[in-house]
C-alpha cells in the first residue's frame, strides 16, 4: 500500500533522513522505533508532506505522492496524527472533529459529515459523552482520542501516528493502543505508528523497523525484533 | 509438491525488489557502524553506504574475498558482539586456513526456514523419515539441515558420520524414506548395497538431496536408477550461511536461490564487470539478513549462470545453473582454460559406464600437455585392441572439436586410479594432478 524507497529529508542542509526504504502492507500494523532525533516524526511528515526537500520516492496505493502538497496526500487516503495532538484547544470537541474532514467537508456533503462524526463518537465514547466541552479542558488520554479521531475524519486508508503514548500514565496509552487494534479489526484501517515505547508497539504490531541517526538499521516481524539482543537492550531496557 | 514458504518464495517481482532494497539498506548501514573492514574499505574509496538509493548501485563496492575473511579470524568480520552469538560453525579449512562464522538466534532461524525450503522442495514432509549424513559438528550441513527437517516435523535421523554399513543397516531397519547428504557419501551408500546385495526393493528410500559438492548429471540418472529415488541439488557455503542459499524443485531445471535473504550477481572472474542472466561466470552473493556476519559481494569462487523467468513449479525466484566447477579447479593448458567437468562430460558421453579416470597435467619443455588416463573396466574391456583403440581416437575427436587440442590417452588397468569403488561423483580435485613446476 505505502512504498518508500530511498527518501531522503533535509531541514535546511541538515540530513534528517538518509535514503530510508520501508514499506506497509494493506491491513498491517507496522512501527517504526527508535531513539529520540533519530528522524521518526521528520519521516511521518515527509510522508504527509510537511517536509518540502524531500528526495526519493514514496508512492501510495501504486501512485507517487512526493512532493504533492499536504491537503493532497490527506486527500488521497493519509492522515498524520501529529506528534504532541495539535488540538485547537479553544474549540470544542465536535468542531475539532469537523475540522478533521475538512478536506471531504461541503454543503452538499454535510449530511454525509454528520454521520462520519457520529460514527467516530461511536467509536471513542468517551468524546461524545465530552462533544461541547473545549478540547482544551480534555485530560491528555482524551486530548490524544480526539486527534486520533480527528484524522480518522478525513476516512483515510492509512493512518500514520507519531508517539500517541507520549506524557501519557501507561494504564491511559494502554486504552488507545487497544482502541487502535480494535479500529483496525474493524475497519481494516492500516497503520503506521512511531513509538519511542518500544515495548507498546511491539506489542501490537506485525512488522518494525529500527531507525538510527536516519537510517534503517534493521527491520522484521515483531518476533525477529523481539528476538534481536540489540533491540531488547537498546529499546527494550532488558538484559 | 508443498512450497514451504509461500509468502517468501513466491513473492511478487516487484514487492521482492522493495524488500531486497530495504534489507541491503539496512545491511550496509549495519555493517559500516560494525564491521571495521568495511568502515574502512566504505571511508577509503569514499562510499557513502547510503548512495545505494537502488539494486544496481550495489555494483559501486567492492568484493568482498576469501582472503579478506581469512585475515579477519578469527572474529573480526562479526556485526554483532558475541554475547549475541548463539552459534560458530567453521569451515573445513581444505582450501587454507579455516574461517569462524557466526550466527545470532535471528540467523538460526531464518536459516531453518532456509532448509526446510531445500527440502521441503525435495519432496520431504512431515510424513519422511530423513537420514542426514551429513558430519554434524563445525561443518554446516549436519545441523543446519536438521533444524530445517525438523521444522518440516519430519523424523530425523541425525546418523551423521556413522560408518556406511551402520548408514545402511541405519536405512534399511529404521525405514528412511529421504536421504540428505553429500554426493560421495550417496555414491559409497550405493556402492556398497550393491556389495550386499540389497535391492532398492528392500528399502523404503525415495528421496535424495545432495549437495556440499559437484556431481554431474550423469551421476544423478546413474543414482536415481540405482537407487530408485529422486535426486535433487542443493547450493550452499559456509561463508554466507550454510545449506539453503538455494536448492533445486521437484522440476530440476535449476536452483532456486532464496533471494529474500540473498542478492546473487555473477561476473566475470577476471574483470570484475557483472555480466547479464545467462552468461557463464563466478557467483557473487550478499547477504541481506544476516545479523551476525553479514558479507557484501562476497565471492564465491563458484562458477554458474543465471536463470531469470518463472519455473513452472510457482517459485518467483531467479534460479541458477547448477555449479559443477570452481574458479580453482579452472585448468590453464598453453593459455587455454578449461575445466575438470568437460572432460567428464566427454568421457562420460563416449563411455557407458562411466569409468574412473585422472587428469594428468604436466610441461614438456615450455609446453603444457595433458594425459588422461582411463581405467578399463571389466564392462569396457575388449579382446580385440581394435574396439578400444576406437574408443581412444572417439574420445580424442570430440576433445579436439570441444575444447581445440589433442590430448595423449592412456587405458590403464581396474582399481590403479584409486578411486571409490563403484559410481562416484566427478569433479572431484583428486581427479586432476598437476605435475607441472610451479612459477614463482
Amino acid at each position: 500500500m505505502l512504498t518508500v524507497r530511498s527518501l531522503k529529508s533535509f531541514y535546511d542542509t541538515i540530513c534528517a533522513l538518509k535514503a530510508v526504504s520501508i514499506h506497509v502492507n494493506r491491513g498491517e500494523i507496522v512501527t517504526l522505533i527508535g531513539a529520540n532525533g533519530s528522524g521518526k516524526s521528520t519521516f511521518l511528515k515527509a510522508i504527509a508532506g510537511l517536509v518540502p526537500k524531500s528526495t526519493g520516492s514514496i508512492l501510495f496505493e501504486e501512485r507517487e505522492i512526493l512532493g504533492r502538497s499536504p491537503s493532497l496526500i490527506v486527500r488521497s487516503g493519509i492522515a498524520l496524527v501529529p506528534e504532541g495532538r495539535q488540538l485547537f484547544s479553544p474549540m470544542t470537541v465536535l468542531d475539532n472533529l469537523l475540522l478533521g474532514s475538512y478536506t471531504r467537508y461541503s454543503f452538499r456533503n454535510r449530511r454525509k459529515v454528520l454521520e462520519m462524526t457520529e460514527k467516530t463518537f461511536s467509536s471513542f465514547p468517551v468524546l461524545a459523552e465530552r462533544r461541547k466541552q473545549l478540547a482544551g479542558t480534555l485530560s491528555g488520554g482524551e486530548q490524544q482520542m480526539l486527534s486520533i479521531a480527528r484524522a480518522l475524519m478525513s476516512e483515510p486508508k492509512l493512518l500514520l501516528l507519531d508517539e500517541p503514548s507520549i506524557g501519557l500514565a501507561p494504564k491511559v496509552v494502554e486504552g488507545i493502543f487497544r482502541s487502535l487494534v480494535a479500529l483496525k479489526e474493524e475497519t481494516r484501517l492500516t497503520v503506521f505508528l512511531v513509538e519511542q515505547n518500544a515495548r507498546l508497539a511491539l506489542e501490537i504490531c506485525q512488522r518494525g523497523y529500527v531507525i538510527e541517526t536516519g537510517q534503517v538499521t534493521l527491520s522484521g516481524d515483531r518476533d525477529e525484533l523481539l528476538h534481536n539482543k540489540e533491540v531488547l537492550r537498546a529499546y527494550l531496557g532488558k538484559e | 509438491m508443498v512450497v514451504w514458504n509461500e509468502r517468501y518464495e513466491k513473492i511478487d517481482r516487484k514487492e521482492l525488489v522493495q524488500l531486497q532494497l530495504e534489507r541491503l539498506q539496512q545491511t550496509l548501514s549495519r555493517v559500516y557502524r560494525r564491521v571495521s573492514h568495511y568502515h574502512n574499505l566504505f571511508n577509503k574509496i569514499s562510499f557513502d553506504p547510503l548512495e545505494v538509493s537502488d539494486l544496481t548501485d550495489l555494483n559501486k563496492i567492492p568484493f568482498t574475498t576469501k582472503e579478506t575473511l581469512r585475515s579477519a579470524y578469527p572474529y573480526d568480520m562479526f556485526a554483532v558482539p558475541l554475547r549475541e552469538v548463539v552459534r560458530m560453525h567453521s569451515t573445513s579449512g581444505t582450501s587454507g586456513e579455516p574461517l569462524v562464522v557466526g550466527y545470532t538466534q535471528n540467523d538460526i532461524e531464518h536459516w531453518t526456514d532456509l532448509t526446510a525450503r531445500v527440502l521441503s522442495a525435495g519432496g520431504v514432509t512431515q510424513d519422511d523419515i530423513v537420514q542426514i549424513c551429513f558430519p554434524y559438528g563445525l561443518f554446516t550441513g549436519g545441523l543446519g539441515f536438521h533444524y530445517g527437517a525438523e521444522k518440516i516435523g519430519a523424523s530425523v535421523i541425525p546418523s551423521s558420520e556413522a560408518d556406511v554399513e551402520r548408514q545402511i543397516i541405519i536405512m534399511r531397519d529404521y525405514h528412511t524414506t529421504a536421504i540428505v547428504c553429500a554426493p560421495t557419501i550417496a555414491a559409497l551408500l550405493c556402492a556398497t548395497l550393491e556389495e550386499k546385495g540389497i535391492t532398492p526393493a528392500e528399502l523404503q528410500l525415495r528421496k535424495g538431496l545432495f549437495g556440499a559438492e559437484p556431481w554431474a548429471e550423469s551421476f544423478r540418472r546413474e543414482i536415481e536408477e540405482k537407487l530408485r529415488i529422486s535426486a535433487v541439488d542443493n547450493y550452499g557455503l559456509t561463508e554466507i550461511m550454510g545449506p539453503g542459499v538455494s536448492y533445486e524443485c521437484h522440476l530440476k531445471q535449476g536452483l532456486h536461490i532464496s533471494e529474500d535473504h540473498f542478492i546473487p550477481e555473477v561476473i566475470d572472474p577476471e574483470t570484475g564487470e557483472v555480466l547479464p542472466p545467462g552468461k557463464k561466470g563466478e557467483l557473487v552473493i550478499t547477504t541481506i539478513t544476516k545479523e551476525a556476519y553479514p558479507l557484501i559481494r562476497y565471492r564465491t569462487g563458484d562458477l554458474t549462470r543465471l536463470i531469470r523467468g518463472p519455473c513452472p513449479c510457482g517459485r518467483s525466484s531467479i534460479r541458477m545453473e547448477r555449479v559443477f566447477e570452481r574458479l580453482d579447479d579452472m585448468i590453464i593448458l598453453n593459455g587455454m582454460k578449461m575445466f575438470p567437468s568437460q572432460f567428464e562430460q566427454i568421457i562420460s558421453e563416449a563411455v557407458k559406464p562411466t569409468p574412473s579416470y585422472r587428469l594428468v597435467i604436466d610441461r614438456q619443455g615450455n609446453l603444457d600437455e595433458l594425459e588422461i588416463q582411463i581405467e578399463v573396466s571389466k564392462e569396457i574391456f575388449d579382446d580385440e585392441m581394435g574396439k578400444l583403440t576406437d574408443l581412444e581416437l572417439k574420445i580424442l575427436k570430440v576433445v579436439k572439436g570441444r575444447l581445440d587440442f589433442i590430448p595423449r590417452i592412456r587405458l590403464v588397468e581396474p582399481a590403479t586410479l584409486d578411486a571409490p569403488p563403484g559410481i562416484d561423483p566427478p569433479m572431484k580435485k583428486k581427479r586432476v594432478i598437476d605435475r607441472r613446476p610451479r612459477l614463482e
